[in-house]
């Protein structure tokens, strides 16, 4: 039997599968929620999800729909503040963190600022909230995002958090921590890592049933496609009865 | 110490450390008095146009609602804000309260952008936005908090979240290492809501303390609003879970659902149906200006705007609380 299922649900699953057993993970709002949830039900039950405001190590049993909600530190073993949530990244205690953005370029910039010009922009976004933060001490970010050519961009209109800004070793000249960087990007269409030597975006997996033009086609800039591509598992049928009936019952996000 | 980088965002809120101290000593009574009064007396006293206010947590977790609200209300202008909001801050956009912006992030959450800010800041009528992240803005509290005129961070290198904000980077004299040095932020003052306090502002919180301890402390005027005036004993038999002493504390205000329709942890959970009435209404300006006119200008205060919204909702808000386990 084929099951069927939507991008959405196979973008978390993708994400949730990168997700390591007993780690620290910054987990921003939205689809990384999901994924950390669903992560935390099947392939990394120790997982340590930790959120901007000061929810650590909760149990993820309800679907939490902002940072600070209460299902962030629902028995949790901590709830603190943002000082300390921040204080422990910068200090190399978060292994991963997985975000969003509006735009994303080759080495993993994110933009949640403004399109267009800061001071008179065409639109102006949310702004970095704890992106930035979480780009700059996490050991490894994951970033989330719908795939396009308006998303994926050779230049974001604003680097709100640092990926590999302008190439290799440029993070560790600007400042931040040493051997700190994007690992992964998962999209609707496919899952990217980064080369080791330049730091540029290279395909890594397509999804069922996406083709490696089709990826290309949609994405802004020249993306580094290796000979061997590799293709994504579709979603279990135990990961969308997961998602479906105990992460989003209410059909969210999904 | 050379500076490296230098931010070219507009420092909005200067800061005198040592006229904070004066302030501290000569505005600040030690005396422990009555200060429970209502929102109306509370921000007619304390907020007036063109001064930096800030808020905590956000607008959908103990959130000061009640009080920013009354703000409206009172069509407090000129507002110099530090943000990250959520309806709280949406609603003094949308009611063109805002001048200038410390912004980290406003936001609707899961549904999305905020149309109150694009509208508000794409029209030019908010006159600066200066970036920065949750953590730096905090560390600014923090800094003022501690009294020191600035912290060093590893977050905003590299970037243009450090570029339009108002840090520097500099080499750390000791190490040797580029950090980006945040400056204090003093605001002249803040709106906090807290599970109970007692009539002199003593105060506990339950879950976690977001920034409430540091923007506190970073303030010269607090507001607070509380679920529960309890007796003093009661903050006594629990010094260990006081996050804001009342010598901080300028005004106390009871305000049940004070973070209507946002959530308090393990009082009420989160009204998200009439969440969305904003998330709808705020889609155009025309109804932003209707939500206003219906749950802030329509009710003469929070008893009227809970009344508003119904005893049936506010008991379902309670059932939906996190409950302790």
């Amino acid at each position: 039997m084929t099951e069927t299922y939507s991008k959405t649900e196979l973008m978390i699953c993708v994400a949730a599968r990168l997700f390591e057993d007993a780690s620290t993970c910054f987990i921003g709002t939205g689809i990384p929620m999901l994924a950390a949830m669903l992560a935390s039900k099947t392939t990394a039950p120790n997982l340590v999800p930790i959120f901007e405001f000061g929810g650590m190590g909760a149990i993820l049993e309800d679907l939490p729909r902002a940072v600070g909600e209460a299902r962030t530190f629902h028995k949790g073993i901590a709830a603190a503040g943002i000082c300390e949530a921040m204080e422990t990244a910068q200090r190399g205690f978060i292994d991963y963190g997985f975000l969003g953005g509006a735009q994303i370029d080759p080495y993993g910039n994110l933009n949640s600022v403004v399109i267009g010009d800061h001071n008179h922009p065409k639109a102006r976004l949310p702004g970095s909230g704890g992106g930035n933060d979480v780009g700059s001490h996490c050991w490894k970010t994951v970033a989330i995002m719908q795939h396009d050519a308006r998303r994926f961009v050779s230049k974001v209109d604003f680097v709100t958090t640092p990926g590999y800004l302008s190439g290799r070793g440029a993070r560790e000249s600007a400042g931040l921590p040493r051997g700190t960087g994007p690992a992964y990007v998962v999209s609707t269409l496919a899952l990217m890592d980064y080369d080791p030597d330049t730091c540029w975006m290279r395909l890594k997996a397509t999804h069922p049933g996406v083709t490696v033009e089709e990826v290309i086609a949609n994405t802004g800039f020249k993306l580094i496609v290796p000979q061997e591509v590799g293709q994504n598992a579709p979603p279990s049928a135990e990961e969308l009865r997961l998602l479906r009936e105990e992460i989003d019952p209410e059909r969210m996000y999904i | 110490m050379d500076i490296l980088e230098s931010g070219v965002g507009e420092l909005i809120q200067p800061f005198d450390l040592d006229e904070f101290r004066e302030w501290n000593r000569t505005k600040k009574s030690r005396k422990l008095e009555d200060k429970v009064m209502s929102e109306q007396e509370a921000v007619s006293r304390f907020v007036y146009d063109g001064c930096y206010i800030g808020t905590e947590l956000y607008g959908s977790v103990r959130c000061p609602m009640s009080l920013a609200r009354e703000v409206v209300r009172q069509n407090k202008k000129d507002l110099r804000v530090c943000g990250q909001g959520v309806l709280e801050l949406d609603l003094w956009l949308a009611a063109g309260l805002v001048k200038k912006l410390d912004i980290t992030y406003i936001g609707l959450e899961l549904h999305g952008t905020s149309s109150a800010l694009r509208r508000a800041v794409e029209s030019g009528q908010v006159e600066s936005c200066v970036e920065w992240s949750n953590g730096a803005i905090s560390w600014r509290m923090k800094a003022a908090a501690m009294g020191v005129p600035f912290l060093p961070t590893r977050s905003m290198l590299g970037t243009d979240t450090l570029k339009y904000s108002a840090a520097k980077v500099v080499e750390d004299p000791f190490t040797g290492v580029k950090v980006a040095l945040v400056p204090a932020l003093i605001l002249d003052v803040v709106l906090i809501h807290v599970h109970r306090a007692d009539k002199y502002g003593n105060a506990q919180i339950e879950g976690i303390s977001g920034f409430g301890a540091e923007i506190a402390r970073a303030a010269k005027r607090v507001i607070l609003s509380a679920e529960e005036i309890v007796p003093t004993e009661e903050i006594r038999k629990y010094p260990d879970r006081t996050i804001i002493p009342y010598y901080l504390v300028d005004a106390v205000v009871h305000a049940p659902f004070g973070s209507h329709p946002g959530e308090m942890a393990y009082v009420y959970g989160r009204d998200e149906a009439e969440s969305k009435v904003w998330v709808e209404a705020s889609k155009t300006a025309e109804g932003a200006q209707a939500y206003l006119d219906k749950f802030v200008h329509g009710v003469k205060d929070h008893d009227e705007y809970l009344k508003l919204i119904g005893d049936e909702r506010l008991k379902q808000c309670v059932e939906l609380r996190e409950k302790r386990v």
